[in-house]
């Protein structure tokens, strides 16, 4: 299991703006009448997005409150699930794959440059405050190992060096290309494709 | 190797686009309305008469799922849950189904909904993939502009409405009951079957759950017939699969590719061999971390289906192949896979959740050598009492590949760590707790 804190410092009160609450509402309607429940997930993932990337106490509350349903619960999901954050994380929150498939592929490569361009310890935010990384468990993208995930974007087949350029790009602000680093194209074997080809020429 | 029309995703490397256009043009939402006017019956006596067995990794075969589902809709609506929370390390193919073949995927849906007379269905996508699920969204969106989906959906007279949610980074939430649970906006732990799903399911009501890959190749299958579907492979393990090979190959790539294929055939010819020659493969995980690895002696002769697997005591699984070459630590693999675990239990059951971690804790010192000569059967036993004692299948999932290390690679363990047992069998002490007694006898 992994165990998640909520941040020391939170703000005193949250509510949706109007573009949220818009979201928030057309989500609801996708679940059964009375099963309004089943939106809390998503409406965490507003909430985050809303809050600069992370989660208050106060929007688990406001969030109890918008779905009718007790606040207890929503604190279990947010802790339970890894992907809402807690506590404040950069801007750019970078995300590395270590396990077993991208670290034979040299994953620690990809954590050293984030050790060197951003912060020397994981869940720190960068000396201007835009970013954060931490490492992960699969991303699901093992094919294109070593990979990260930056936002919502995946950045595949990279090196330290390819992932020192991208972080440089990030620090200035730029949004680098997500895909392969490599240049193949999406999942196919480099130079060494031998299915489909009548398709691939075509 | 398969030839190129007997391939069911044309467009895993995105050669041809997406789009509904392209995707009717290679043979997508063509006559599906003919399919339906078939019946319900037929429909899933063809799914069985195909053999199609469940791509998510468990090989349940799909027709006979189908037909647990009530025959008569009572007074609770039937619910079909897709379940795209792939996550298992070393897979990647549902993502491509996802981005690529979107439609074949919706399709699917239908057709499945209508087999189950489901009229919602629910496609729980991993919250990484949101850029593949918002492509999903663009096709799903596109199907109701064409009216494929919606009120008599694709001309069927069946109504069917898709929605999407997205999950938040659980491992767990692919287990079918995590996932139903993570649906109905709880914490995704995994509930006790029995009931099974297809009669209580998604909140409280009938539901069908299946993988992606599973639901994205039952248009085809009914379009070109159960026969062509089992000609492929072997009796019991039909069809084809998408293979993920990842590790320390030249050339990793999805690949779709008949059942029962050579593994070596996949790693030579699609994966452009093993990184330092064949010479250099030290293991291989053949189905995703949680199935055990085969060393290379095995991999030589491996046929990648279900059953010829199970025999060599490991399993198909997602079929994410892990190639291991000889420049790895392969005890620091699998102490990563052991963390991986522990970080994903999901705290419900007691064996799994501290398991897990003494289970990585005592890789990660094998892998430095710092455990004594005890351990390495202490470890075995750990796995053993967690196997078969939990909820769900994140027991096994756990120890089997830490299992399959020590069945094949214990002489490379009891090598390393070499240290005597704190407390000496000839002692004869039961428990380290009781040693201040013998002191005290002692002295």
């Amino acid at each position: 299991m992994n165990l998640k804190r909520p941040a020391k410092e939170q703000p005193e009160s949250f509510e949706f703006n109007s573009s949220s609450l818009e979201s928030a509402k057309n989500i609801v309607l996708k679940y059964p009448q009375g099963k309004q429940q089943s939106a809390v997930m998503a409406l965490l993932y507003i909430a985050q997005k809303q809050n600069n990337n992370w989660i208050p106490l106060a929007a688990m509350k406001y969030i109890a409150k918008f779905l009718d349903m007790p606040y207890i619960k929503v604190y279990e999901v947010a802790t339970f699930y890894t992907m809402y954050n807690l506590s404040p994380v950069g801007k750019h929150f970078i995300q590395v794959c270590t396990t077993t498939p991208c670290m034979i592929r040299g994953a620690n490569q990809l954590v050293e440059a984030c050790k060197e361009k951003i912060s020397e310890n994981e869940c720190e935010l960068s000396n201007d405050k835009s970013c954060s990384w931490m490492e992960v468990e699969c991303l699901g993208a093992c094919v294109n190992a070593p990979m990260m995930q930056i936002n919502d974007d995946y950045y595949e087949d990279l090196d330290k060096e390819k992932t020192l350029k991208i972080l440089d790009k990030i620090l200035k602000g730029e949004t680098p290309k997500p895909g392969s680093y490599r240049g193949r194209v999406n999942n196919e074997p480099e130079n060494n494709r031998k299915t489909l080809m009548d398709l691939k020429n075509a | 190797m398969l030839k190129d029309q007997d391939r069911i995703f044309k467009n895993l490397y995105n050669d041809m686009g997406s789009d509904v256009d392209s995707s009717q043009k290679r043979g997508d939402w063509v006559k599906t309305k003919e399919l339906t006017e078939k019946g319900r019956d037929w429909i899933i006596n063809e799914i069985k008469d195909s053999e199609l067995r469940g791509r998510g990794g468990a090989g349940f075969p799909t027709g006979l799922k189908w037909s647990f589902a009530p025959k008569e809709v009572g007074s609770r609506p039937h619910y079909l849950v897709i379940n795209g929370d792939e996550s298992e390390p070393g897979t990647c193919k549902d993502r491509d189904i996802l981005r690529f073949e979107p439609h074949k995927l919706i399709e699917g849906c239908l057709i499945a909904s209508y087999a189950v007379q489901a009229h919602i269905c629910y496609i729980y996508i991993r919250g990484e993939y949101f850029i593949d699920g918002q492509k999903l969204q663009v096709a799903i969106d596109e199907a109701y502009e064409k009216n494929l989906l919606g009120k008599n959906a694709a001309g069927t007279g069946w109504d069917l409405d898709i929605y999407i949610h997205y999950g938040a980074g659980a491992y767990i939430c692919g287990e079918e009951t995590a996932l139903l649970e993570s649906l109905e906006g709880k914490k995704g732990q995994p509930r006790l079957k029995p009931p099974f799903p297809a009669l209580i399911g998604l909140y409280g009501c009938p539901t069908i759950i299946n993988n992606v890959e599973t639901i994205a190749v039952v248009p085809t299958i009914l379009r070109r017939g159960a026969k062509w579907f089992s000609s492929l492979g072997r009796a019991k393990n039909t069809g084809t699969k998408i293979f993920c090979i990842s590790g320390n190959v030249n050339n990793p790539c999805n690949v779709e590719e008949e059942m029962s294929i050579p593994l070596k055939e996949l790693i030579e010819v699609h994966a452009g061999g093993v990184v330092g020659g064949w010479d250099n493969l030290q293991a291989v995980i053949p189905g995703g971390s949680s199935m055990p690895l085969v060393p290379k002696k095995i991999c030589e002769t491996l046929t990648m289906d279900f059953d010829a697997l199970v025999a060599e005591k490991s399993g198909l699984g997602t079929a994410g192949i892990v190639v291991i070459n000889k420049d790895q630590d392969i005890i620091k693999c699998m102490a990563r896979i052991a963390k991986f675990y522990k970080h994903e239990s999901c705290g419900q059951c007691t064996p799994c959740r501290e398991g897990s971690g003494w289970m990585w804790r005592m890789l990660e010192r094998m892998s430095k050598g710092e455990a004594t000569k005890d351990e390495i059967n202490m470890l075995e036993d750990v796995t053993n009492q967690i196997a078969g004692h939990t909820i769900c299948a994140f027991g096994e999932g756990s120890s089997w590949p830490v299992q399959g290390l020590l069945r094949h690679f214990k002489s490379e363990i009891e090598e390393r760590n070499n240290i005597n047992p704190i407390v000496q069998k000839k002692n004869n002490i039961p428990y380290l707790i009781d040693q201040h007694l013998l002191d005290k006898k002692n002295a």
